[in-house]
């Protein structure tokens, strides 16, 4: 496994902690049951504390605690079970979370990019992804016809600032 | 895996599909794919069945073909015959174009 | 119809240099199959039975004739001669090889065409009315919306990994040739009272194993609002579809089991959400844009009775059944709709080989503005010819085997291609639609039974549609042995419905008697010259069910 963080590759500061486990020090992931279970202890730590959740376990159930919260992991439990892509831009777009983003579990290379636009800014990838990969796969298009997590500019908008640069030059 | 074979079929063949095009091919006893059904290696038994489709392994992960598989078939006067259906058509072609497929050259697979 | 900006274009071509990259790198061993499996499927790219599949997209039906050339040319170089029409409009080619696909895509990109999503858990093809800009009532081209939705859904990064594949269809009149009540969304457009155009949204149709018809659960959603829309209906079905079983994870289950109210809501409460965000507000400025491409073509001023239509029909009788079965009526005066049958007595259903493609090309080049459209009942439409040009464009579609005069007939059947091609199939359909095809050959006997629509499946997925045909037959493998299944009184326009099982199935020797005892039964019972789908809701399934069975 390793850690693409914006981008670049990275060691993983935080420790993913079993719901039995002793608390590291340090920052740490844990499930939701145990954020719900331990919540005041888990914000009291003076460490950042990430939040990992399972497919059909919704944004929504922590989203009044997100300005507590630095990390949400988002898994995807098969790279078919695309319910994540959700949760992330919901996270985002919904709940305005502006901490990690981070998808765990089977990431495929050709999910790369999609997961960005959605929203995610960290991704679990396999051992054999190298920048190389990375970068072809995250690039994989330059264009985007619909608007997304990402705020990057949709084809809809190019259009539109391209017809109005046209109707300026027309009435230069 | 075998999906296509009846449990305690007596003779099988070993299919896949060639990787670059997708043509079906079946494994020989020298361990070569060829187009042909006739050309194809049978096993007697489970055993020899399983044994079959164990040296379809290194043709899959050399990416010669995919998914290969067991399929029945038995030996009459004219040739190794597939069992079903399915793997008969698989074998010939079409049976609405005969004028494609291997049937093309195989006479007499559909009558 | 759309052309490519530089924006579409440039996507393709994103696209044709992404899946190049793939497929070399799994010739090469450097992805496995089951690593490579998931994108070659969203490019098209299936394993069936004798080779690998390709489905290229036929956006809401609409080739120009260029396009229909290069399929034509792609049929030659890269496959057999052939390709498929199938029932979502789109074409299959059954034996291209994997190392030829990036040059094929490269090919079909030159000309604005590819492959992209039409097949995988992802938004498919949208489909639509093949007499789009043509038909009498309607209210508004619908592959305006279809080319809105085909953007917006295209690379879309949230719904690539659906719990299943999804598809849209819409529909411009209130008489619905694109079968919406049996798709994932169905898309009505309507007119309110202040002349203002919105849609009716209609949530979790389908065929295959459990076949159900769509809930309205939108009665007027405005146009700016609708990508909005139609996203919060995806981001619920995303979300909350079955992820655990294969054959429970449509949206069609989901409404199911928790109520087209609930759903409602739900799709409302999103909806809400993302209106108030504002980023799917579609602008007038787009609308318009896109509307420009499907502006009517220039038609001529010309009466609406052509003399030269009139006189060929009295001194041609073969000309004369044409016109009566496949030419219909255009909004237009002097112009006419054309249909094509792909379905030549005792042919292949959907089947088009690279002349017939070249010929029709020609012909939409010369007498349609360019412009073809393929219907999902496996047939082509030329949607503006002049009436009187319908004699030259008969001549030449007669000299191409392309003038069964059968559109709608008994013989004009839709069958998937079945276990002659199908990896998934349990049983072959396409010779079946032959020998129903030839027993009823006949047109004087075609023309008397009248309006019948037979549809065929060789499994269980309904790729032939078989619920919503007058006659559904749906092939079954009883240990070993094909044996077909008859439905009656299915119907895929406005008043959609799912067929009833008659009773037990029948071998492949039986099933043609079966359905010659159907006809007879119907011809016996109607009355005042009904259709057989009329006469089958008046008096119902007992009738059939004691003709095909007494004798048991």
């Amino acid at each position: 496994m390793k850690l693409v963080r914006n981008g670049a590759f990275v060691e993983d500061d935080f420790i993913a902690v079993g719901d039995e486990d002793a608390l590291p020090d340090g920052p740490a992931i844990v499930s939701l049951e145990r954020w719900q279970a331990e919540r005041d202890t888990l914000i009291a730590r003076n460490a950042p504390i990430g939040v990992r959740l399972q497919s059909g376990q919704e944004p929504g159930s922590i989203a009044g605690d997100l300005d507590r919260i630095d990390l949400v992991a988002l898994e995807f439990p098969v790279y078919r079970n695309g319910r994540a892509y959700s949760y992330a831009r919901l996270l985002r777009e919904r709940y305005g979370f502006k901490g990690e983003v981070r998808a765990v579990g089977n990431v495929l290379r050709d999910q790369f990019q999609f997961m960005i636009r959605c929203g995610f800014d960290a991704l679990e990838v396999a051992d054999n992804i190298t920048p190389e990969i990375w970068a072809e796969n995250a690039g994989s298009f330059s264009l985007f016809y619909q608007p997304s997590a990402d705020g990057k500019e949709t084809v809809l908008s190019l259009r539109q600032r391209l017809a109005a640069r046209a109707r300026e030059k027309a009435t230069a | 895996m075998a999906q296509h074979t009846r449990k305690g079929a007596q003779f099988q063949a070993l299919t896949a599909n060639r990787l670059s095009d997708g043509i079906v091919v079946y494994l020989t006893a020298d361990d070569r794919w060829s187009e042909s059904l006739q050309d194809a290696d049978v096993a007697e038994g489970k055993d020899a069945a399983d044994a079959l489709l164990t040296r379809a392994t290194p043709s899959v992960d050399g990416n010669e073909v995919v998914e290969p598989y067991l399929f029945e078939v038995s030996r009459e006067d004219e040739g190794i015959r597939a069992a079903s259906v399915r793997e008969t058509i698989r074998q010939a072609g079409p049976t609405v174009r005969r004028d494609l497929g291997k049937q093309a050259e195989l006479s007499g697979v559909h009558d | 119809m759309y052309r490519y900006d530089e924006f579409d274009q440039q996507l393709v071509n994103e696209r044709v240099a992404q899946f190049r990259g793939q497929v070399a790198r799994r010739l090469s061993g450097e992805i496995t199959e089951d690593e490579f499996k998931p994108l070659r499927l969203m490019n098209g790219v299936y394993l069936q039975l004798h080779a690998y599949m390709l489905r290229i997209a036929v956006p809401y039906g609409t080739l120009s004739s260029k396009q229909l050339r290069m399929l034509a040319h792609i049929g030659r170089k890269y496959d057999r001669g052939y390709g498929h029409f199938t029932t979502r409009q789109n074409l299959q080619f059954n034996w291209p090889a994997l190392k030829d696909m990036p040059d094929l895509l490269a090919e079909l990109a030159s000309v604005e065409m590819h492959a992209i999503q039409t097949s995988g858990n992802c938004i498919r093809n949208v489909t639509s009315d093949q007499y789009a800009g043509a038909a009498k009532n309607e209210i508004e081209d619908p592959r305006i919306v279809s080319e809105i939705i085909r953007q917006w859904s295209t690379f879309h990064p949230e719904f690539s990994y659906l719990p299943r594949k999804f598809k849209i269809a819409v529909s411009g009149t209130p008489d619905d040739r694109a079968a919406i009540r049996v798709h994932d969304i169905g898309i009505q457009i309507v007119q309110n009272g202040k002349g203002e155009i919105g849609y009716e949204i209609y949530v979790g149709g389908g065929l295959g194993r459990t076949p159900m018809i769509g809930k309205k659960i939108a009665g007027f959603v405005p146009k700016e609002d609708l990508l909005a829309y139609l996203e919060a209906v995806m981001r619920v079905y995303n979300m909350y579809g079955r992820r655990d079983n294969i054959y429970k994870a449509r949206i069609k289950i989901l409404v199911h089991e928790i109520g087209a109210e609930e759903m409602t809501r739900q799709v409302e409460a999103e909806f809400a959400e993302l209106r108030k965000a504002g980023t799917l507000h579609l602008p007038l400025e787009e609308v318009a844009r896109i509307e420009a491409y499907f502006r009517p073509p220039s038609h001529e001023d010309l009466p609406d009775e052509s003399t030269e239509l009139n006189k060929a029909v009295l001194a041609d009788r073969g000309f004369a059944n044409w016109v009566k079965s496949n030419v219909a009526q255009h909004k237009v005066p002097g112009y006419a709709i054309v249909n094509i049958s792909l379905k030549p007595i005792g042919g292949v259903p959907g089947d088009c080989t690279s002349d017939q493609m070249d010929a029709v090309a020609g012909i939409a080049e010369t007498y349609s503005f360019d412009e073809l459209r393929v219907t999902h009942e496996q047939n082509l439409t030329l949607a503006h010819v002049r009436k009187k040009d319908l004699f030259a464009v008969y001549e030449i579609l007669k000299a191409h085997d392309l003038a069964t005069a059968n559109i709608g007939l008994i013989t004009d059947q839709i069958a998937c291609p079945g276990l002659d091609y199908c990896a998934l199939a349990n049983a072959r359909s396409i010779p079946l639609a032959q020998q129903i095809s030839e027993r009823f050959a006949d047109i004087e006997r075609q023309h008397e039974i009248g309006e019948l629509k037979i549809n065929t499946s060789g499994c269980i997925n309904a790729c032939g549609h078989h619920h919503v045909g007058h006659i559904g037959i749906l092939g079954v493998d009883k240990k070993g042995v094909e044996y077909y299944q008859v439905t009656l009184g299915g119907a895929a326009d406005e008043k959609t419905a799912i067929g009833d099982i008659v009773g037990r199935a029948f071998t492949e020797d039986e099933v043609v008697d079966a359905i010659e005892t159907i006809v007879t039964t119907y011809i016996g019972v109607r009355q005042n010259g009904e259709r057989f789908i009329d006469t089958y809701r008046r008096v119902g399934i007992d009738p059939f069910k004691e003709s095909l069975y007494e004798t048991r």
